[in-house]
């Protein structure tokens, strides 16, 4: 379980995240949505230590994020930031690589050989493998990315907006690879998305946030209510069950 | 690969053995090898030349590709970025301060302040916006010109000038034994570079991935500093300033074989060991028997590869098994 109590961030004076508190269950896809500049991406970062936690506590399991070395985080959590620039040019198998360095400290295995084949694998680079990332296109560079979190497997995965530049095969793959990692393993994925279908059909459990405030945090099915939609985004939406899924209608 | 890897060291092999035959006294006679005078002139001074020259061109290319990793940019190196020029301040101190003083301490003093040169462009780098990639090298270009102004003007008013163009304009001619060996130093942080080779290239990932990754963020980049200063402070002791060293053979192993430090850090040295040693048997040969300085030709040659990197877009070979350079070689 992620818990998080009473965190705040401010930047340069100004309010980004006020006084959060909530729990993230353990096992389960975890959406985290919210309009543009409602801080997921803040929020994300301060669990996965990549900015100094100002105010609050954030623990993994019972790992506090601000005392436990850096090190041992590294292999109890993963996190894909929303937008990467890099300057090592890199194939991709090289990327995916780096995946594995916490736990093999640059000695790898043959284990962890196969989970980078693996991580390859499962999103579809095969073909790509031997490319480097500046020869390849935008999804698959996203896909590669992802492939190195998926690659580091840990407990906990965090995900700042995955399906980035996917297509709708690649996007539906990925969501579906991560339930199923929930699902069979007990990962913990959390994961930050902007189609809400995604959320109505993936996730099992939906962290809304808006302006830095946490609107709600709860399983899918409460969650997804055309109150909350409204309130969260100013827009009307009709809610349908089709074939026992849910769908959020959202367009015209 | 192993056909490439056998190609560098025939050529570096070649250029060692030139480096021992060829200078002002020609070792062909035959009676200076009676006398016993070719042997001493191959210890005393062609010897620690060329292991001189092998030991600055892989150091110095290896302190380029770390200082490019931790600053994140492509387009930068420590002799023209303000380590170099901060190695003359030290060297200039320390003669101003205490000319009767050995090597060692001229060294040390340089070390110090070399660390705090580049620490200084750590700091103006990190203010810069991001997204201009190209304001990094600019601002180290001024930072270094206006250290080694600086170096210039005390260097005037203590009349010391008569140093600089020894600190400034690197050479080799001046090398004999007894006044190399701080390069072994040098040598040695390359190989503790290659140990660290991987949490380099993470750097190179950004410092989200770095942290993510379990990387010690600061302590790297502060490991890091420290092998670019280090090495550049022993160079221009030795044997001055001697840019584009640092850029130039990252940038070609980088766009040949990409940055996976751990395959090609070895690469990155072998390869700057040649191009200086080429460039200095270059520098012996053109005017015989005067010498031209290993700079001034590595200077040239350096500016025509970097332009051509700058025009010519980076291209991996078509097969998609194993890389091999075999395309290039044969
Ligand atoms: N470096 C920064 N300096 C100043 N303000 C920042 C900085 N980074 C983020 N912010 C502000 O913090 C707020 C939250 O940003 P954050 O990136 O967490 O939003 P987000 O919910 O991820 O948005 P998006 O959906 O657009 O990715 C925004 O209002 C943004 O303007
Ligand atoms: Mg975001």
């Amino acid at each position: 379980m992620i818990r998080l109590s009473s965190v705040s961030h401010q930047i340069d004076g100004a309010k980004i995240l006020s006084n959060i508190s909530a729990n993230i269950p353990k096992g389960q896809v975890t959406a985290l949505i919210g309009p543009n500049g409602a801080g997921k991406s803040t929020l994300l970062s301060l669990i996965a230590r990549l900015q100094g936690l100002e105010q609050g506590s954030i623990s993994i399991d019972d790992l506090d994020v601000v005392t436990t070395p850096s090190d041992e985080l590294a292999r109890k959590l993963a996190i894909l930031t929303q937008s990467n620039s890099i300057t090592a040019r890199l194939r991709v198998r090289e990327l995916v690589a780096f995946g594995r360095f916490p736990h093999h400290k640059g000695r790898p295995n043959h284990k962890d050989l196969e989970r980078i084949e693996e991580a390859i694998e499962q999103f579809d680079l095969g073909d790509l493998a031997d490319k480097f990332l500046d020869e390849v296109s935008g999804g698959q560079r996203q896909k590669a990315f992802v492939a190195m979190a998926y690659a580091q497997d840990t407990d906990y995965l965090l995900l700042d907006e995955p399906l980035n530049n996917l297509d709708m095969a690649s996007a539906r793959n990925l969501m579906r690879n991560l339930t199923e990692l929930a699902a069979q393993t007990g990962k913990t994925i959390v994961i930050v998305l902007h189609e809400i279908n995604y959320a109505a059909l993936y996730a099992n459990w939906i962290m809304v946030l808006k302006q830095g405030q946490l609107i709600a945090n709860g399983p899918a099915k409460e969650i997804l209510t055309p109150q909350i939609i409204a309130d969260t985004f100013g827009i009307e939406v009709t809610i349908h069950e089709i074939d026992g899924k849910t769908l959020v209608m959202h367009y015209g | 690969m192993t056909k490439g890897w056998a190609i560098a060291l025939f050529l570096l092999a070649l250029g060692t053995l030139a480096s021992l035959l060829i200078g002002v006294i020609d070792l062909s006679q035959d009676e200076i090898w009676q006398d016993g005078e070719a042997l001493s002139i191959l210890i005393i001074s062609r010897l620690p030349r060329t292991i001189a020259i092998l030991l600055t061109g892989a150091s110095m290319a290896v302190a380029g590709l770390i200082m490019q990793m931790i600053v994140a940019n492509k387009f930068v190196e420590p002799m023209t970025s303000g380590s170099g020029q901060s190695a003359a301040l030290g060297v200039l101190i320390a003669t101003f301060l205490f000319p009767a003083s050995s090597l060692f301490v001229k060294m040390a003093i340089a070390c110090l302040v070399s660390l705090a040169g580049t620490a200084g462009f750590l700091a103006l780098i990190r203010k810069l916006p991001a997204h201009q990639p190209l304001m990094v090298p600019l601002v180290g270009l001024a930072y270094g010109g206006v250290i080694g102004a600086i170096v210039t003007f005390i260097a005037f008013h203590t009349e010391l000038m008569q140093y600089l163009e020894t600190w400034f304009n690197g050479e080799f001619s001046g090398i004999l034994q007894g006044r190399y060996e701080l390069l072994w130093l040098a040598g040695l942080l390359t190989m503790l570079a290659y140990l660290t080779a991987d949490q380099f290239a993470i750097l190179g990932l950004g410092k989200n991935v770095s942290i993510n990754l379990g990387l010690n963020y600061k302590h790297i980049t502060r490991l890091g500093l420290a092998i670019v200063s280090l090495i550049t402070a022993m160079t221009v002791v030795t044997v001055g300033i001697i840019p584009f060293v640092g850029l130039v053979v990252p940038n070609i192993v980088s766009r040949w074989l990409g940055d996976n430090l751990r395959k090609t850090l070895p690469i990155t040295a072998i390869l700057g060991a040649t191009l200086v040693l080429l460039s200095d048997l270059v520098g012996r040969i053109v005017r015989h028997p005067f010498e031209i300085p290993v700079g001034t030709i590595f200077g040239i040659t350096g500016t025509c590869i970097f332009l051509w990197l700058l025009y010519v877009p980076a291209r991996s070979k078509p097969q998609k098994t194993k890389p091999s350079m075999s395309g290039t070689a044969s």
